[in-house]
């Protein structure tokens, strides 16, 4: 039990320290970067790709993020906000899923 | 990398640091290390303790068993330098390559044990779709897969969803074969911190 708390803990703490902690990009843009939702063109090619289909992400996809008036900093906080944000909500499904077959309430 | 600052943007005690484990290991630092000591306050700090935790922490489940968990989310999501990364360690760890080559290939005829398949399968489809029902998750426990089991599986999923995203969106170069027994060796005698 107490080795499951700290996983769950220490997942918790990188999600904190990517959305609040200190950034390049603004905490609005690492947030929809996280929920891969609201950013403008060309972000939100890049981010969905992240997010859903990561092996089709091109040299071409990163250099349009620059491009736009990102820096590389911030491109790469986002891409690691986007990574961490559907990793995120594929641990809350699965646990959520458990705790409905267990009975038992949120884990 | 396909972004230049985790290529060059590195300190002096970084830089040195890569040089001195090229000099003893005979081999360049792996992409998927270099991304973790790129400003470890953002990002690498946090990965590297999380995904410790979820691969070598307290589990029922051997470090085997979660080395096969990762390359087998790692193969679902098609992401190479994963898949080569995690196979030899999987290897490793269970001394046994023919049983990971037999899951990688195909879970339902591989010859591994009642629960770990049944999780694996249900971490196939959580990364493949997105979503797994309650219905899945009692196949898994009827299965003989304890709860804690479970949750300690989904660490594992989480933390290889990540890092498979960052390789394949960020651009990990690949290793040879050598390479990637080189890593396996160090991450079974290190660990991911």
């Amino acid at each position: 039990m107490l080795g499951q708390d700290k996983k769950r803990a220490a997942q918790r703490a990188l999600v904190d320290r990517v959305l609040n902690g200190e950034g390049n990009a603004s905490a609005e843009q690492r947030a929809r970067a996280f929920r891969n939702e609201g950013l403008s063109p060309p972000l939100d090619v890049l981010i969905g790709k992240v997010a859903d289909r990561p092996t089709q992400v091109t040299e071409e996809d990163l250099a349009a993020a620059t491009a736009s008036g990102c820096t590389e900093d911030q491109v790469f906080e986002l891409v690691v906000c986007a990574a961490v944000g559907q990793s995120a909500r594929l641990y809350d499904a699965g646990l959520a899923a458990l705790a409905e077959a267990t009975g038992q309430g949120e884990v | 990398m396909r972004l230049e600052i985790l290529n060059s943007g590195y300190g002096p005690g970084t830089k040195l640091l890569f040089a001195i484990i090229r000099l003893f290991s005979g081999h360049p630092v792996p992409d998927a290390a270099k991304v973790v000591f790129y400003r470890p306050d953002f990002y690498g700090a946090c990965a590297k303790e999380f995904t410790h935790e979820a691969m070598r922490g307290p589990s029922a489940w051997s470090v085997g068993d979660r080395e096969l968990m990762a390359a087998y989310v790692s193969t679902v999501n098609e992401s190479a330098f994963c898949i080569g990364a995690h196979t030899a360690t999987a290897t490793q760890a269970y001394r046994d390559a023919p049983r990971v080559a037999a899951v990688l290939a195909d879970l339902e005829s591989a010859p591994v044990e009642v629960p770990l398949r049944a999780t694996l399968r249900m971490l196939g489809k959580l990364t493949r779709d997105g979503e797994v029902g309650a219905e899945d998750m009692r196949e898994v426990l009827a299965a003989g897969v304890s709860p804690e089991q479970v949750k300690d599986a989904l660490a594992v999923c989480a933390a290889f969803n990540t890092t498979n995203r960052l390789g394949d969106a960020l651009g990990f170069e690949l290793l040879g074969s050598d390479g990637f027994e080189a890593g396996a060796k160090y991450l079974l005698k290190r660990g991911y911190r």
